[in-house]
């Protein structure tokens, strides 16, 4: 742990009535970075994530986001100290339209009474514009987010994980269900989000990680297993012995 | 849920409301007091079911409970007018208070002589006791069936209070409010009677800006958005727990008003206004009308309840019949309601079915720029 940590993970443990979905884990991210999570089904991946958010309280272990403890406090309040979350299915609001989407994104500050009496300013205006393009749906702003495909779904989800201009941006599998070309851009954008940003990317394609080039931290039975670049974790024996399965087993 | 948030034609619109007004102003004239009468109180129905509009169709929150805020609207306004009317009355308080024995004015009835505080206590107390159940509630996460569920108890907690109560509300009987006096003049009266249709006519139209206030733009989206997808906005940074209190506060404000001008139309409050059945029926009205459109709010509570006057008259046995089967056809057949079937296109596709209209053979996709608005 060292001052230029943006999010420690201090041995965390959650148990879920005795099952237990995280075991001790201890992740460390820096200021900037893009991390790659990866690791087989069952091994923690958004359990991880729930805990950061506030949705799943940890059972032991302290979470310390930018110097303060994350710890019992609700979701809403995390969010707004800076955690973005995007989920695994997109999850965005589909009777709305997409300008309205990202309305909701990139809106400061998020009390009702600023939302009812006030009208929206011109440089969140603005940024909007801005995500629209980035993500290719300018041209589909006033259109249901419902009526969009799969693609652009995630795209607008991802843009309003911009907006809401978080330090820490937690994607859960935000190529699923993409074509090749889709699943690149992405890689492209969400590199290019790091460095100003601190991205972590959760995903089983292993092909989308390569392109991300970053390290990579591999979950296991709700621990890490190993950490390092790809390179590093494809020749480490404990992962090939997980993701191959051991002998004995 | 496919429940959109349905814009309508500005034609649509425009036109409703020149209909509207010209019915309202022609009303007076061309009907019969006592259907005139009828009229109000329906109208006024129409404020609780706006209320229900807010939370459930946009918010999407089931509410069985709107009985209490709305009889305590009424409650108020009784109160006010029993106490202004009882000088000639032993000790100069309500009559009914002799019944039960009782002598000195319970403490809670006092600041009801003031018309100033109860102006205020009409919407405000049922604003905030919405405010607090709300806050209990929300805070600690229970939405859904049981939210409902948790409504309909605080209804039925409400009645039995209000039922039990003799020597303090007049319990079971309610409080009279035709008799009594306003402006020194019978509130039963038929001028009296003509007023209260202007100014609920007026408060309708004034609740209808409102809550289209309260609903438009970013404020609006949110309760779509907690409709829709609770977690994702609090993940976003809100806190869903004070949209959803404002909004069923707001809720609770329209029904206690609605409960007055209902009220004083009808000539008594009693506990009949917290009964179960009759909390359930502001839902039907909103959810035949067409939820989420607040327009179909209005029109499902006046035109159900006129629809029941008149078929009462005719057929007294029958209401119960014509409302549930109204209300298994909506569900099944127009889950959007009445209005949101017409703004979908329903009607075309009804002709079309039965070959009365050519099927349009375009791309959905060319078509998209005039239905915009009504993507599935």
């Amino acid at each position: 742990m060292n001052n230029k940590d943006l999010l420690n993970l201090i041995d965390i443990t959650v148990s879920f009535e005795g099952f237990l979905a995280l075991n001790k884990l201890n992740l460390n991210l820096k200021k900037g970075e893009l991390r790659a999570v990866i690791g087989p089904n069952g091994a923690g991946k958004t359990t991880f994530l729930d805990v950061i958010t506030g949705k799943v309280k940890p059972t032991k272990g302290e979470v310390i986001f930018k110097g303060k403890s994350l710890v019992g406090r609700k979701e809403h309040k995390i969010a707004r100290l800076g955690v973005g979350r995007k989920f695994q299915s997109p999850r965005i609001f589909e009777n709305l339209t997409v300008k309205e989407n990202l309305e909701i994104s990139v809106t400061t500050p998020k009390s009702p009474l600023n939302l009812i009496n006030k009208s929206i300013k011109d440089e969140q205006l603005n940024e909007i514009e801005r995500l629209m393009k980035i993500v290719n749906l300018a041209q589909k702003v006033d259109s249901k987010a419902g009526s969009l495909s799969h693609g652009q779904k995630q795209w607008l989800e991802i843009a309003m994980l911009v907006g809401q201009k978080p330090d820490l941006m937690l994607v859960d599998e935000p190529v699923a269900g993409l074509t090749d070309e889709e699943t690149d851009l992405t890689a492209d954008l969400l590199k290019s989000l790091s460095g100003e940003n601190t991205v972590v990317v959760i995903d089983h394609d292993m092909e989308f990680i390569r392109r991300l080039d970053s390290n990579v931290s591999v979950l296991n039975q709700g621990t890490v297993l190993c950490e390092g670049t790809m390179e590093t974790i494809q020749n480490d024996k404990k992962v090939i012995d997980v993701y191959l399965g051991r002998p004995e087993d | 849920m496919s429940l959109s948030k349905i814009k309508f034609d500005k034609k649509i619109v425009l036109s409703f409301w020149v209909i509207l007004i010209a019915l309202i102003i022609a009303a007076p004239t061309l009907l019969p007091v006592f259907r005139l009468n009828l009229l109000g109180r329906y109208l006024s129905l129409s404020i609780v079911a706006l209320g229900v509009d807010l939370i459930w169709g946009y918010t999407g929150l089931l509410s069985l409970g709107q009985g209490i805020f709305f009889a305590l609207g009424g409650y108020c306004a009784a109160m006010y007018l029993q106490i202004t009317s009882s000088s000639e009355f032993p000790n100069n308080i309500p009559e009914f208070f002799a019944l039960y024995g009782v002598e000195k004015l319970p403490f809670f009835w006092e600041p009801f002589r003031s018309p100033v505080f109860t102006f205020f206590a009409i919407w405000i107390i049922p604003a905030l006791v919405a405010g607090l159940i709300g806050f209990l509630v929300f805070r600690n996460r229970i939405k859904g069936v049981y939210f409902s569920i948790l409504t309909q108890a605080s209804l039925l907690v409400f009645f039995n209070f209000f039922n039990g109560q003799q020597k303090l509300i007049n319990g079971t009987n309610g409080l009279k409010t035709d008799v009594t006096q306003l402006f020194g003049q019978m509130v039963g009266s038929e001028s009296m009677q003509r007023l209260f249709f202007w100014i609920t006519a007026i408060l309708v139209i004034a609740a209808w800006f409102f809550a289209k206030w309260v609903v438009k733009g970013r404020f609006g989206n949110i309760l779509i958005g907690i409709r829709d997808d609770e977690p994702r906005v609090r993940f976003t940074g809100y806190n869903p727990v004070i949209f959803k209190t404002i909004i069923f506060s707001i809720a609770g404000g329209l029904a206690g008003i609605s409960g007055a001008l209902y009220t004083v139309q009808s000539g008594i409050v009693s506990p009949q206004f917290m009964t179960v059945p009759f909390s359930i029926e502001m839902v039907i009205w909103v959810a035949v009308g067409g939820r989420g459109t607040l327009l179909g709010a209005i029109l499902g509570a006046v035109f159900i309840n006129y629809a029941k006057s008149l078929v009462s008259e005719a057929l007294p046995a029958s209401w119960m019949f014509i409302q549930g089967g109204l209300f298994i056809l909506v569900v099944t057949a127009l889950p959007e309601g009445v209005l949101g079937w017409i703004q979908g296109d329903g009607p075309r596709n009804l002709l079309q079915r039965f070959g009365l209209k050519r099927k349009i053979e375009t791309y959905p996709s060319l078509e998209v720029k005039n239905k915009e608005g009504n993507n599935e």
